[in-house]
């Protein structure tokens, strides 16, 4: 008998209102890693202007006019890069905190607290960023 | 169930008597099939009517399929109302909706008592033990699906073979090179060792775990937890001896035993004997590494 018919979703993420703490971790883990991913490379774009910059003269360099100084200006002027940036700071420390759990957990260590320990990194998370935001939004509006 | 045993017999008999008259045999029997559709669909009646005006009753939404069936080849839900008592389980309600409604609904069940390991299903979108998840503690409707991640066969029943497969992969039995000096000494066991194992011989394979894990479920060679858990249970054990625990760990250490499992908990949270698979999953990992890790 190998008829058989596909459940769809309801076998995977169509069941994300059960998911247990473990598994939003491990969602967020993930999402958080391709974030900080993609963040590097714009990260490494950004950095570049440095090399066209190095090449200015001494006194572009002093005015702030060359290449490097004006992009991080023009691009620290957009609102939306602001609040991006308390964006990336969450993700980063959830990032960090969840890793800290994850090699906790690979040390066998506290594993009947491992969903405890979820919720103070999601936690600890949401009071950093909050606390970041009047450094990141100064301003801006 | 009940419905159907005593028409067979009185058919049976009936095809003895008239063996020689075929047409007519065949109007009567026809005739007695009909009426017995007529009473089974009046009695269901009566019993739903009843459930329903009972003090107490619950409401099952069970997953229905039947590949072998036209008509019932398009899964869907049929719904049960069963008469509530104290302490009823989830297979009591399926058995009552299979003995009064519709004795065609299948699943597996055995000893009812959480120790085949033969009901795991999908109870409310968590992989449970039918026989041990009290109706009491679940949300209605409660909808009861098979298990998922594995192919269903028909209504709740699934095929387990991938499973057994993979739990055999890691010879799931004891073996051993160093034996006691004489014949009738017995092989012991420190009170320690048997702690440390304790948890992983519990294992039933119900499959519940495998159901659960995300990662299973995309790489059909991962072993599973279960495996991994079996694996343990063996590798841990200090009288199977240092080259057999060198087996075992070879087994596990491959691409896809134990490095394939990216602690979800999914397993730990599912299973039914509270095995705390993770963290046999993670010590064995450790094993591993240790056992690779070479300094000079």
């Amino acid at each position: 008998m190998s008829q058989s018919y596909n459940r769809g979703l309801i076998e995977d993420f169509g069941r994300w209102r059960e998911f247990e703490a473990g598994m939003w971790a491990w969602i967020f883990h993930k999402f958080t890693g391709w974030v900080l991913i993609g963040y590097l490379f714009t990260h490494i774009a950004v950095l570049s202007t440095g090399i066209p910059a190095a090449g200015a003269s001494e006194a572009a360099l002093m005015a702030g006019e060359d290449v490097y100084t004006q992009t991080i200006v023009s691009l620290e002027e957009l609102l939306l890069v602001r609040i991006l940036e308390v964006g990336l700071l969450a993700v980063a420390v959830f990032h960090m905190l969840n890793g800290t759990r994850l090699l906790l957990v690979d040390l066998g260590v506290g594993l009947d607290a491992q969903d405890k320990s979820f919720y103070a990194s999601l936690i600890l998370t949401g009071a950093i960023t909050v606390a970041s935001v009047p450094t990141f939004i100064a301003g801006a509006f | 169930m009940s419905t159907q045993i005593p028409k067979q017999t009185d058919e049976s008999t009936e095809t003895d008597a008239e063996a020689d008259a075929p047409s007519k045999g065949d109007e009567r029997r026809a005739e007695k099939r009909r009426r017995a559709a007529e009473r089974r669909e009046e009695r269901q009646a009566e019993e739903a009517e009843r459930a329903a005006a009972a003090e107490e009753t619950v409401e099952l939404k069970v997953f229905r399929y039947d590949p072998e069936v036209e008509g019932k080849q398009e899964p869907r839900f049929d719904t049960f109302h069963v008469p509530f008592e104290k302490g009823m389980t989830v297979l009591d309600a399926l058995m009552y909706s299979r003995d009064t409604y519709d004795s065609s609904l299948t699943f597996r069940h055995s000893c009812r008592q959480a120790v085949c390991g033969s009901d795991a299903m999908f109870v409310n979108g968590g992989q449970k033990l039918a026989c041990k998840t009290q109706i009491s503690e679940l949300d209605e409707p409660i909808r009861v699906e098979p298990l998922p991640h594995a192919e269903v066969t028909k209504d709740l029943v699934v095929d387990m073979e991938h499973f057994y497969d993979q739990m055999e992969a890691v010879e799931p039995y004891f073996q051993t090179n160093e034996y006691p000096e004489g014949d009738l000494e017995e092989q012991r066991q420190t009170r320690e060792n048997r702690e440390k194992i304790k948890m992983s011989t519990r294992c039933i394979w119900c499959g519940a775990c495998m159901s659960s894990c995300n990662i299973a479920a995309g790489d059909n060679e991962y072993l599973g937890p279960a495996a991994i858990n079996k694996a343990y249970r063996f590798a841990m054990d200090e009288r199977e001896g240092e080259d057999l625990k060198q087996k075992r760990l070879e087994i596990i250490e491959q691409e896809h035993g134990v490095w394939r499992c990216q602690t979800q908990f999914s397993c730990t949270e599912v299973c039914p004997k509270d095995i705390p698979l993770t963290e046999h999953i993670q010590e064995l990992k450790r094993e591993a590494v240790k056992n690779n890790l070479k300094f000079w």
